[in-house]
């Protein structure tokens, strides 16, 4: 194989076919940044979750020492900490209750970590004690709609402070974020279809166009391969530069959108940082390349007999 | 070197064959014309050696090699054994002289040494010593049809294909090009060559096949063009 030979190959055939290859690149842009943003949107989600987000649909939160002070929110706390045993009650109950699943623990020392990690640039982060949390018990039910029967079981028992319906709090913001996702994922696949008909026509107009020298270079006896890689080696040359382009562009995106804007309204939700972002990059990359080098070798199968 | 066993070509929505119960047999270091009208079956005949085609019926050994057999990947291998030239040239314009014939040699992957140094000899051999540089526009067609032979011979193929060489040539420039193929004839190469050239196939007194609607009607060794049509 002669490298610098096929590589002059190919620059030719890229010059030569300058508006198409810029059409080309454009649109494996837009559908690659696409992609990258449907992937960011589902890791945006997933942090949001926070660690019970889809886990449970019911929190049961004990009565701390604030409550105690503060009873004009928790009236239920005026006797004070809810004790081991209180919370057992409550446990126990759950657990002979058909509808729920399984309950997990949580104390205020657990509740402090799973903070700290959700919102590792919280500035409140240095401030958290885990007097700042109340023991709770987290619920996962077998049908998340009867949340009602459960929470009015034990709304009001000695020591409980609150019950909440995670699920209400968390949902409409999911399902906003999921239609989203679904409407990114839609128009991407449009631009799919869009960027591989441009790539087939790419390649057919490029290999009608160097007719000639691949009649020759059957002739001659070069290998399929040989005859059929710089066509293949164009339309992933031009994937990849769209595939760098569309790394840039969410790249911008994740800075403006999120880092100028939203984190400055919205302090109560984490946002992804750039390690996701980062991640989503090299997939784009082969994605993009894949894409390409399939629909250029397919479109030889047909155009360019060997 | 080159032997047909029956071999029938119909193409797709044709009736009649294009090739009809063909069998004849070419030995290593013959030159051979192919002669016949229009439509007789000689562009078939050449296309089934070069494997461009498969045969409906019958059996294409080239090389000893059993063409039916022979799987899609191993035919370029094949192909390099064969040179090839045609009427028109086929040469790369925006290439030079040069370029043309190393450019059959980087595609098969040679090493740039070896295209260096057998590019000036085989164009030495077809009489363009000194014309590597230039472009094939600035050629006449005796001399670009030269550069064509000089591309098909420069891998030292055992078989050279031509078909019509002298087909766009004047008189004068077609004895060239045929002294030039009875040269390369001459280093063992078997030539196969297909022509209208009555004059040629007279002068030159070589084996002489005839196709006639698909039919071998004459296999003449020391033949002429024959029957006037």
């Amino acid at each position: 194989m002669r490298a610098q030979f096929v590589m002059a190959e190919i620059w030719i055939g890229l010059r030569r076919n300058l508006t198409m290859t810029i059409a080309v690149i454009v649109s494996v842009a837009l559908s690659l940044s696409l992609v990258g943003a449907a992937m960011l949107l589902n890791s945006q989600v997933n942090q949001m979750k926070g660690y019970w987000g889809d886990k449970v649909e019911v929190s049961i939160y004990f009565c701390n020492k604030n409550n105690q002070k503060n009873t004009k929110d928790t009236p239920n706390c005026a006797s004070g900490e809810a004790t081991q045993a209180q919370i057992d009650a409550v446990h126990s109950q759950l657990d002979k209750n058909p509808l729920v699943q399984k309950v997990y623990t949580e104390t205020p020392a657990q509740a402090v970590v799973n903070f700290k990690k959700q919102f590792p640039d919280s500035p409140l982060a240095p401030y958290v004690t885990p007097d700042s949390f109340n023991n709770s018990l987290r619920v996962k039910l077998t049908n998340p709609s009867l949340y009602q029967e459960v929470a009015s079981q034990v709304e009001g028992q000695p020591g409980v402070a609150k019950v909440d319906d995670q699920s209400a709090v968390l949902k409409p913001l999911f399902n906003l974020m999921n239609t989203a996702q679904w409407v990114a994922l839609a128009i991407m696949v449009i631009m799919f279809g869009v960027t591989l008909l441009l790539i087939v026509n790419t390649v057919r107009v490029s290999a009608f166009s160097r007719k000639r020298e691949t009649g020759i270079m059957r002739l001659v006896g070069a290998s399929n391969f040989y005859v059929q890689m710089p066509f293949i080696a164009e339309a992933a040359f031009a994937a990849v530069v769209g595939a760098v382009l569309a790394s840039g562009m969410i790249a911008v995106g994740k800075f403006v959108l999120i880092d100028m804007v939203l984190k400055k309204q919205i302090t109560l939700i984490s946002f992804i940082g750039w390690g996701p972002v980062i991640q989503v990059m090299p997939l784009l990359v082969v994605i993009g390349v894949g894409m390409s080098s399939l629909a250029a070798v397919l479109t030889l199968q047909k155009y360019l007999k060997v | 070197m080159i032997r047909f066993d029956n071999v029938s070509k119909t193409y797709p929505k044709q009736n009649r064959p294009a090739l009809d119960n063909v069998s004849l047999e070419i030995e290593k270091g013959e030159f051979v014309f192919l002669v016949g009208s229009s439509g007789s079956g000689k562009s078939t005949f050449l296309r089934l050696i070069l494997r461009e085609e498969r045969p409906s019926t019958g059996e294409v050994h080239v090389l000893g090699k059993d063409l039916a057999k022979l799987s899609n990947w191993k035919v370029p291998h094949m192909r390099r054994q064969l040179g090839t030239v045609f009427q028109d040239f086929r040469l790369l314009p925006n290439k030079t002289v040069g370029q043309n014939v190393a450019f059959a040699l980087e595609v098969i992957g040679k090493p740039r040494g070896t295209i260096k140094k057998v590019v000036p000899e085989v164009l030495e051999l077809v009489g363009l010593a000194g014309k590597q540089d230039r472009m094939p526009g600035e050629l006449s067609g005796g001399e670009q049809q030269r550069v064509a032979i000089a591309r098909a011979f420069v891998n030292r193929p055992m078989l050279l294909i031509a078909d019509e060489p002298t087909g766009n040539l004047d008189p004068q420039n077609s004895v060239g090009i045929m002294k030039l193929l009875d040269r390369i004839n001459r280093t063992g190469t078997t030539v196969l060559m297909a022509t209208h050239d009555q004059a040629i196939v007279d002068q030159m007194r070589k084996r002489v096949i005839e196709l006639d609607q698909g039919h071998l009607v004459r296999d003449q060794s020391r033949g002429v063009y024959g029957y006037q049509h």
